[in-house]
């Protein structure tokens, strides 16, 4: 093992062993909670131990660890953090998985070792995709999101679970090995697997092995078809992370894998990637408008934040990245917030339709300020970390071409018509016939999990330079100055 | 004057790991007769189990003590690192079968079973080191014989009885195809030792004599009844649902072993020359496995014949690495054998486990909640199934991932997509097992009718072993490819 990253190993492995212990060593009900509770905080702990060490001035790689795997076809254990992007993400990760672990202990969900197990072994998988530097490990790390996930979908969610979980993996698996094809293709091509030394590529072809996988999985505009039931379907809590954390791995791999290694597919491919983002925003939007449960605004919302998010990455410049990075962070703690709280509402009204709900605002001043908060964040209004994101957003994209800064700004203002219907169709309005006066406000316990998360958006709001100033320091892809589409094409076999 | 008969000399250690278990067959068929009928079974396991460990150890010897492979036995076996590897597995998937079969109590012949078990991984082993047509065929009939007993064993039941005579029926026109093609080649080169048959091929330039491809064609047919490959794979789901559970665990990895690695040594060794016609058969025939396999698996209710279905499906990947002719190729093979060999015993031992707990057969619908009622051979069958469908952190992934690079690395970009259809195709039917051991809800749940299970702690310890071997070979990934390499470098 070279490399001085031991911290970026222990981020990978401590969860994962942690899983395994929890579901072989025999211990008391009770303890697995709190134990699955105090290795997800040590997660967050040394993911601040890292933010520290990262010097985001040199950018790179850092905190680098590696070790021979299959040497014969140059598969190597290779990770750390590459790019300040990436120790964001791992921040994010271990920020709502802590929260999600925290919320599944105060829901009390039944058969807690396989439970936490499987939510700490989702923590190890994605903090694994975020700091891969071999593209076979991402991929290890990529598929084993998915089992988790698979499992907690499918034994801890509502009534129509089992098809939301069918689609869902049948969808997402599509596209994983239409990469796996992709990442032999390449890896036996270059001789090494590694991100690092194998150099970029030429070939469209592999370029949209990869693409297939990361557009599943965020999802864009047409392949969403997952995303409704899973959202709907997931406890809150893996709904959060689903939508707050899992699409932001895709994002991450446009940004980690296409750009750097397929610099000139991603030149080729960007107008029809961009018009795929701007549909989805937009479609997106307003579904979320139309929806009728608070899930069903969330979930659409991720399809629309997604869309935007790509549209800044594939704006393919500094400000774009910049701005897209700054709103994974914020959409993934917004809708980690907003899917919690969607699963504290349906608790205690045993639903989350807007037509049963309303006038919960009464009496209830924490739950209306939390939601108003994070929705009014949600929404972008200037001044908030979102205004900070969309902007530098539009702005970015505009370089490539006015009408997706138009479709941008439109996209805007829907998000702030279904933001505020959501508002006040669960604050607001007529008392529902579902919101009885045994339907608390929030209990000090889901306050503790869900204020961090807002208080770091409101720092995030104060100072949004803290990330986008520090995101990365290497250049966005370019049209290369004799740029022939067809010649790489056929460089693939 | 007669002269006195020249008897060749006998590499004794080369033959060791299945001699050893001829003499396991052996005491069994003693203990039949001579132990008190009480102890019977007790002794005839022990035996058994001490006998492929034995076997085991002298193969681990051999390999180590074998750095150069040669040929023995006036040319007719080889002693080399990949028959040892081969019986390196052979014996471990005996010694499993052992403790999955050892809680089956109401077996009649129970000393006898376990000497033809002994004796089917014997035969086995001997096939794997054959170096002539006349080995290869004896090895063959050596252990299909023993199977299909085996799979008869059971036979105050219609189906077992079933089972063994379609296998005989079938098996029995494959090995026969199999002589005739052997007796082709052996017309048309005048040899019977594989390398006498490449070296008679280039001196006489035989390449394209209608005779010797002929022969070739119908070799490797017959071998694909036994690694039951599409289109040759009619028995393999009748036959694997009517034998006794624990003979259709050792069998379906077993055989695959014994015959696919067969396969991989005849053709590389005997039939270089016609490397551009046998590969691309290969390739055809692993694509029509992979088709039939996982379309026909899709639609089944029954365990026992989705796994069968699954392991004609999983033949196919396995020609896939065969058919790339590459030393990446026979990594690869012997790579995916591992986990697949793990894997199969252990999905049959932990049906053999439900089957005996609910008493007749297992469906998806009787394994529904499973996972919850019996938390270890629940994850261990998850395990499985993870590894076939090829996902990590299973040694079934970077099997496929092998095989995908071997057939990549010949250029067959479009055998790489189609195992990877083929393996979006799995995933529905392996997932489909693990929804019903964990997903169903509660009150589908159909519990077991007499209650608690007797415990039967020899079965969870094999199926813990094959968990471990299914998972540690995706960690210990690199010495086993050595292994590999140093195997398919010796042949």
């Amino acid at each position: 093992m070279t490399g001085h990253g031991w911290i970026t190993t222990t981020m990978i492995m401590l969860p994962l062993i942690a899983a395994v212990v929890l579901w072989v060593v025999p211990m008391p009900r009770v303890w697995v909670g709190p134990a699955a509770l105090l290795v997800s905080l040590f997660e967050v702990g040394f993911w601040i131990e890292a933010l520290v060490r990262y010097d985001f001035d040199r950018g790179g790689l850092q905190e680098w660890n590696h070790a021979s795997w299959l040497s014969d076809l140059g598969v190597s254990y290779s990770v750390g953090f590459y790019q300040g992007f990436s120790v964001w993400l791992v921040g994010l990760t271990t920020i709502v998985m802590a929260a999600s672990v925290a919320y599944g202990y105060w829901m009390g969900r039944d058969r807690p070792r396989a439970y936490y197990g499987l939510m700490l072994f989702l923590t190890g998988a994605i903090v694994g995709v975020f700091t891969a530097q071999d593209l076979l490990l991402f991929y290890i790390f990529w598929e084993a999101m998915l089992i988790p996930l698979y499992v907690l979908i499918g034994a801890w969610g509502g009534p129509g679970r089992l098809n939301a979980t069918i689609k869902f993996v049948i969808y997402t698996m599509v596209g994983s090995l239409l990469m796996l094809a992709a990442v032999i293709v390449y890896g036996l091509q270059a001789g090494t697997f590694s991100m690092i030394d194998g150099g970029t590529n030429a070939s469209n072809w592999i370029f949209l092995g990869f693409a297939a996988a990361f557009i599943v999985k965020a999802p864009l505009f047409p392949f969403h078809g997952w995303l409704p039931d899973a959202y709907r379907e997931s406890p809150a809590e893996v709904s959060a992370v689903l939508s707050g954390v899992v699409s932001k791995a895709a994002a991450f791999g446009f940004l980690r894998i296409c750009f750097s290694l397929f610099p000139s597919a991603v030149v080729d491919f960007r107008t029809v990637i961009l018009v795929l983002a701007a549909i989805g925003l937009v479609y997106g939007s307003l579904l979320a408008f139309r929806a009728p449960d608070i899930r069903g605004v969330v979930a659409y919302s991720s399809l629309a934040q997604l869309g935007l998010i790509v549209l800044g990455l594939f704006a393919t410049n500094n400000l774009g990245i910049n701005g897209a990075v700054l709103q994974m962070v914020n959409h993934g703690l917004i809708s980690a917030v907003l899917f919690m709280l969607a699963g504290a509402v349906e608790r205690r009204t045993a639903t989350g339709r807007f037509d049963a709900l309303g006038g919960m605002a009464r009496g209830r001043p924490a739950l209306a300020t939390v939601l108003m908060a994070t929705g009014v964040i949600a929404l972008a209004v200037p001044g908030s970390t979102a205004f900070a994101g969309e902007f530098a957003i539009l702005a970015g994209v505009f370089q490539q071409g006015w009408f997706y800064a138009v479709v941008g700004a439109v996209a805007i203002v829907l998000a702030a018509m279904y933001v505020l219907r959501m508002i006040s169709a669960v604050l607001h309005e007529r008392k529902g016939s579902a919101v009885h006066d045994g339907a608390l406000d929030l209990r000090p316990a889901e306050l503790a999990i869900l204020a961090p998360l807002v208080a770091i958006l409101l720092f995030l709001s104060a100072w949004p330079a803290a990330i986008s100033e520090r995101v990365t320091t290497a250049q966005p892809p370019s049209a290369p100055a004799s740029s022939s589409s067809a010649t790489a094409a056929g460089d693939s076999k | 004057m007669i002269a006195a008969v020249q008897r060749p000399p006998v590499d004794w250690f080369a033959l060791s790991p299945s001699l050893i278990l001829l003499g396991v067959t052996g005491a069994c068929l003693m203990i039949a007769v001579l132990a008190p009928q009480a102890s019977r079974r007790a002794a005839a396991a022990a035996v058994t189990a001490a006998g492929f460990i034995g076997s085991f150890v002298a193969a681990v010897l051999l390999y180590d003590k074998t750095p150069v492979g040669t040929s023995v036995l006036v040319d007719t076996l080889r002693r080399d690192r990949y028959f040892a590897l081969a019986a390196i597995i052979l014996a471990a998937v005996g010694l499993v079968a052992v403790l999955v079969s050892y809680a089956e109590r109401e077996r009649g012949h129970v000393a006898e079973y376990y000497a033809l078990l002994a004796s089917a991984a014997a035969g086995m082993m001997f096939l794997t080191q054959a170096n002539s047509l006349m080995m290869m065929f004896l090895g063959l009939e050596w252990f299909s014989i023993s199977l299909y007993i085996l799979c008869a064993i059971d036979y105050g039941k219609e189906r077992s009885l079933e089972a063994g005579l379609k296998y005989l029926v079938i098996g029995g026109f494959g090995s026969a195809v199999l002589l005739f093609g052997s007796a082709l080649v052996y017309g048309a080169t005048g040899k019977l030792t594989f390398d006498g048959i490449a070296q008679a091929v280039a001196a006489a330039d035989l390449q394209h004599d209608a005779l010797l491809l002929t022969g070739l064609a119908m070799i490797i047919v017959g071998l694909g009844f036994k690694a039951s490959a599409a289109p040759f794979h009619m028995w393999t789901p009748d036959v694997y649902e009517g034998a006794p559970t624990s003979v259709t665990a050792f069998m379906s990895a077993a055989t695959k072993v014994a015959a696919l690695l067969l396969t991989f040594r005849i053709l590389v060794t005997a039939f270089p020359q016609e490397e551009a016609l046998w590969t691309v058969a290969l390739a055809v025939i692993a694509v029509c496995s992979l088709a039939v396999g996982n379309f026909a698996a899709l639609v089944q209710k029954n365990l026992k014949r989705l796994l069968a279905y699954s392991s004609i499906s999983n033949a196919g990947f396995m020609l896939i690495a065969v058919s790339a002719n590459s030393s990446l190729g026979g990594r690869a093979l012997i790579y995916y054998l591992i986990p697949y060999a793990a894997a199969s015993i252990g999905a049959f031992a932990v049906v053999a486990a439900r089957e005996r707990e609910l008493g007749r057969d297992v469906t998806i619908d009787n394994l529904a909640g499973m996972g919850w009622e019996r938390p270890v051979l629940g994850a261990a069958m998850w395990t499985f199934m993870l590894s076939f469908a090829g996902l990590p952190p299973t040694g079934g992934f970077l099997g496929k991932f092998y095989v995908f690079s071997a057939a990549y690395d010949r250029g067959w970009l479009w055998l790489v997509i189609l195992g990877i259809v083929a393996t979006a195709i799995s995933l529905y039917y392996y997932l489909n097992v693990i929804r019903a051991l964990y997903l169903r809800p509660s009150a589908e749940l159909q519990f077991a009718a007499g209650g608690q299970p007797p415990r039967d702690a020899l079965l969870q310890v094999g199926t813990i072993a094959c968990v471990v071997v299914v998972i540690g070979s995706f960690f210990a990934a690199q010495p086993l490819i050595d292994l590999a390499t140093k195997a398919v470098a010796s042949l």
